[in-house]
């Protein structure tokens, strides 16, 4: 389900242009808005994000009021504008507020594995010898496991819901994030800028602060971006399982799940939710491309 | 160019070893060590320079962070103004940093890439409690001295800066806490060689300037006599010979010595030594030979040189070396034996 | 190297130990009370009285644990809530037709994206390299259950081509094979778009060499530099390889539940609707230990080629 190339390198030396000295983030920014693919799919995020959040107010129709004889109108059909589903409720008004559901359970776990994960990795690539072993050796457990049937099987044992969803997905996310930040920590560790600071009698807290973190948030951050793609795939696959958000509530997986047997009905409609989930992923990927290539990281 | 030093000295490093694990095999056990520093021993004076030469893998660079405390020797005492600084706390040892400070060798890795150049060597003095301000200004100040104009590059990140120009930076880093001490592990050896002449000659200007006293480690002998009052010359994690920059250049007594003459090359024909020049990779500090440590690269080599390894000993004033070729007694008596 | 296969095979144990502690924890992360959570609700007293002596719920978790591990060693998996069969039966059933679709669907998607990524490398910047890095986004992006629903749409529904469901086990090796091909197509989508990016940046990297820089500035665009880069590339590949064909097996579920198909992934999510525990525990478990496994291999053939790694 991912590539399973969970390296990213720190980032290389580069001669940035001459003449006004430019900050590292000044130059990421600079770079990510020439890069046209970043542009597009950032519009095209923004545009999703910004209808998931207004969807109270821009939803032409309520998203749970239905009528049986209007069911599975076809795209187009005034008022309708993208039809209706199988208990008739309007698709337009589900799809905007199904994204809500579909990014507050695709997003909040690779938050959650940011922070949890950055935590733990910092703390075992600094403390390293035995505390470094046994965070290390716990993560390896859960890497027996493909995220997908790592997902269903903690989500299919606590039961379906939004809550744990989150739980389920965050478990799969935060040994990821632990990985990059423990090999990233290990890596900055050995500079001899941190061992400079050491010999100028900085402290533990203000090396993880001043010299530690402010070289590896960047690559923990831009592979945290890369998953998201996958959180938002899979939070979405478990409500298409039934173990996600439960019904009647609006999420892509979970319309994309009740609407599959009106296939041979409508074969557009049930469509829809399942391209919204698409470019929605889409645009995260190539946000976290742009970011990558943006931040001259290799992942 | 020896200052006449004063007797007492200002560091002194006694027995000092660390050996490294090697570990591997199913259960990562430890199956050798690398005896990168085995019981060295030396002075160093007030406002003098100890040059420490060597080969690359011999020790030095541990030995700098021995000395500093940046990584915990297994054995030795290290004494700085007469204080045992490894019995120092970590409230006396953050004070002590203050005088002992270190240049490091790889002007791309020692500098931070995302402080400005400005912020990294602020960074020293905040640390020790200097308000942001001050500490700014101090910094600015520091690296005006050291040749590089706060105007213009103060606010600029190491990538945008020559390896000689960080090599600047790493210095102002080291100076603006105003140390007593400090330990130069390779410091020009990354950068071409115009650019070394420049950088030690700041060296010398900013050591008249405020008094300090330089250990400075190099392969690089040329540069070592040149900026040495006192030279220690180490082989495989231990001193073989040490004494006057001069001594040691007119009449080298060690083997090892011999061969990093004859192998410099050198400008004035009054010193080049008939000697062969070393053949071979040293050894690896991972079980060492026996015995005297160089005896498999040595022309002058003896059966006894693989029994009881060579002690220091002196063949003239302020001149020691650990070889058998000029321990008469020793020699002698493993003759009779 | 042979210390390093060693280590690396003492170091699956813990691994599979810890998968196994999970799974194990799972009856009792399940709400309710784990009694329930493992027998039907009409059980009798002697069959809730058996199951309670199998799981030793009067007994101290990690005893509990223990005992059930000792079963499981022996490869007794339980019984099925809904079926009275033993799970291991099940699951074996379900993991060989699991297997046949990680196989067919690997099998195309590296077919298919090694072709594409070495085609996209050799003409980078080209409009064919951004046909490739399109599809590879895409492949990457796309949730590749909807992609089944999508291909069901098409290709049974409007042109009524191929079979929609199942996996028609008794209807002869022609109509299996059909069953095959919709399920196989969406799930290689994913390793599809992985695949032909790694193979495309191995590839470049390789091009970019001096000397391959020089032997194509001469015009040379021939088997030599050709092999060149596919010789040089393989590690990397080979690894993704292996990794992408466990993800296969463990990644197959959701696709499965859209097609029926009658692999591990639908046992999986019949057993998640049916609260049927002891095969919701065997299916992942033997799943963890079927990757657990691969990995090793992946690693271990890894080291046979290329020694180097060993040194790591």
């Amino acid at each position: 389900m991912d590539s399973g190339v969970s390296v990213v390198t720190l980032p290389r030396e580069t001669a940035v242009l001459a003449g006004s000295p430019m900050s590292y983030w000044r130059t990421v920014a600079w770079r990510l808005a020439r890069d046209p693919a970043t542009v597009v799919a950032g519009t095209l995020l923004v545009l999703i994000v910004l209808s998931a959040v207004l969807a109270p107010w821009i939803a032409p129709h309520d998203p749970n009021a239905g009528s049986i004889r209007l069911r599975l109108a076809p795209v187009g059909a005034p008022p309708h504008v993208l039809g209706t589903d199988e208990q008739g409720r309007d698709m337009l008004s589900r799809l905007l507020w199904g994204g809500r559901m579909t990014l507050i359970a695709g997003l909040t776990p690779v938050v959650v594995a940011f922070l949890l994960g950055t935590a733990l990795g910092v703390v075992a690539g600094y403390a390293g010898g035995l505390t470094n072993m046994l965070v290390m050796r716990t993560m390896d457990i859960f890497y027996a496991f493909p995220a997908v049937l790592l997902a269903i099987a903690i989500s299919g044992s606590l039961g379906p819901g939004l809550f744990n969803t989150l739980i389920s997905l965050s478990i799969v996310f935060v040994p990821r994030v632990v990985r990059v930040a423990e090999s990233a920590t290990v890596q900055v560790k050995g500079l001899e800028y941190v061992a400079a600071a050491r010999a100028s009698g900085a402290g533990v807290t203000q090396i993880l602060r001043h010299h530690l973190l402010a070289n590896i948030l960047g690559p923990i951050l831009v592979f945290s971006s890369t998953q998201v793609s996958l959180s938002i795939i899979l939070a979405a696959g478990l409500s298409f399982l039934g173990l996600g958000v439960t019904p009647p509530a609006a999420e892509w997986g979970l319309m994309l799940n009740t609407l599959r047997q009106s296939i041979y009905v409508n074969a557009v409609v049930p469509a829809l939710p399942g391209l919204a989930i698409f470019l929605t992923s889409m645009a995260f990927n190539l946000l976290s491309d742009g970011l990558r290539d943006a931040m001259e990281l290799r992942g | 160019m020896t200052p006449a030093p004063s007797r007492t000295p200002l560091l002194e490093v006694r027995g000092l070893r660390k050996h490294f694990p090697l570990r591997g095999g199913l259960l990562q056990r430890t199956y050798a060590w690398v005896r990168a520093v085995d019981d060295v021993s030396f002075d160093v004076y007030p406002a003098e320079t100890l040059g420490i030469v060597g080969e690359s893998g011999c020790g030095k660079s541990t030995l700098a962070r021995l000395v500093l405390r940046l990584v915990e020797p297994d054995a030795g005492t290290i004494r700085f103004g007469g204080e045992d600084v490894r019995g120092a706390t970590r409230a006396r040892m953050k004070q002590l940093r203050r005088d002992m400070q270190l240049v490091f060798q790889d002007p791309y890795a020692s500098l931070n890439p995302r402080l400005t150049i400005e912020d990294a060597v602020a960074f020293s003095l905040l640390v020790h409690g200097t308000p942001r301000g001050a500490a700014r200004q101090r910094a600015r100040a520091m690296l005006g001295r050291v040749g590089l104009d706060p105007r213009l590059y103060g606010r600029r990140y190491p990538h945008e800066l020559s390896g000689g120009q960080r090599q600047r930076v790493n210095i102002a880093r080291a100076l603006v806490l105003d140390p007593k001490l400090l330990v130069l592990d390779e410091p020009v050896s990354a950068l071409d060689k115009s650019v070394q002449a420049q950088v030690l000659n700041l060296l010398q200007e900013l050591k008249a300037e405020r008094a300090l006293t330089y250990v400075f480690i190099s392969h690089d002998l040329n540069v070592i006599e040149y900026v040495s009052g006192r030279v220690v010359v180490m082989y495989l994690g231990q001193v073989v010979e040490s004494g006057t920059a001069d001594a040691l250049a007119d009449a080298p007594k060690h083997p090892y010595t011999q061969a990093l003459f004859a192998a410099a090359p050198t400008m004035d024909p009054d010193r080049r030594i008939e000697r062969p020049p070393l053949a071979g990779d040293p050894p690896n500090a991972i079980d060492p030979p026996s015995g005297c440590r160089f005896r498999t690269r040595c022309a002058f080599a003896m059966p006894h040189c693989a029994g009881a390894p060579p002690r220091l000993s002196s063949v003239g004033a302020d001149h020691d070396v650990a070889c058998y070729l000029y321990e008469a007694h020793a020699a002698v008596e493993a003759v009779t034996r | 190297m042979w210390q390093y296969v060693g280590r690396r095979l003492l170091l699956a144990i813990p691994t599979l130990l810890g998968a196994s502690i999970i799974v194990f924890a799972m009856v009792h992360l399940a709400p309710g009370d784990p009694i329930a959570a493992v027998m039907p609700a009409d059980a009798s007293g002697a069959d809730i009285e058996a199951t309670k002596k199998a799981y030793g719920f009067d007994k101290p978790l990690p005893v509990q644990y223990v005992v059930w591990l000792g079963k499981v060693v022996q490869g007794d998996l339980g019984r099925s809530i809904a079926t009275r069969r033993a799970v291991i039966l099940d699951v074996r059933d379900a993991l060989i037709n699991s297997l046949v679709l990680a196989v067919s669907s690997s099998v195309l998607a590296f077919g298919v994206g090694i072709a594409l990524g070495l085609l996209a490398a050799f003409r980078q910047g080209k409009a064919l390299d951004k046909l490739a890095s399109g599809i590879a986004v895409i492949g990457v992006s796309v949730p590749h259950y909807w992609a089944g629903i999508i291909l069901i749409i098409v290709f049974s529904v409007q042109l009524n081509w191929l079979p929609a469901m199942g996996a028609a086990s008794d209807g002869g090796v022609i109509e299996y094979l059909r069953h095959m091909v919709l399920p196989t197509v969406a799930l290689a989508l994913i390793p599809l778009g992985v695949i032909t990016r790694v193979v495309r940046s191995a590839a470049l990297d390789i091009l970019a060499q001096e000397f391959v820089l020089a032997l194509r500035a001469k015009g040379l665009f021939d088997r030599r530099v050709f092999l060149h880069v596919v010789k040089n590339a393989a590690p990397q590949i080979f690894t993704v390889l292996g990794l992408q064909f466990g993800f296969q097996l463990g990644g197959s579920v959701l696709v499965e539940a859209v097609f029926s198909w009658p692999g591990t992934g639908y046992l999986l999510n019949l057993a998640i609707f049916q609260r049927d525990i002891p095969v919701l525990q065997g299916v992942i478990l033997v799943l963890a230990a079927f990757f657990v496994l691969l990995n090793l291999l992946v690693d271990v053939l890894q080291t046979l080629v290329d020694p180097r790694i060993a040194r790591h």
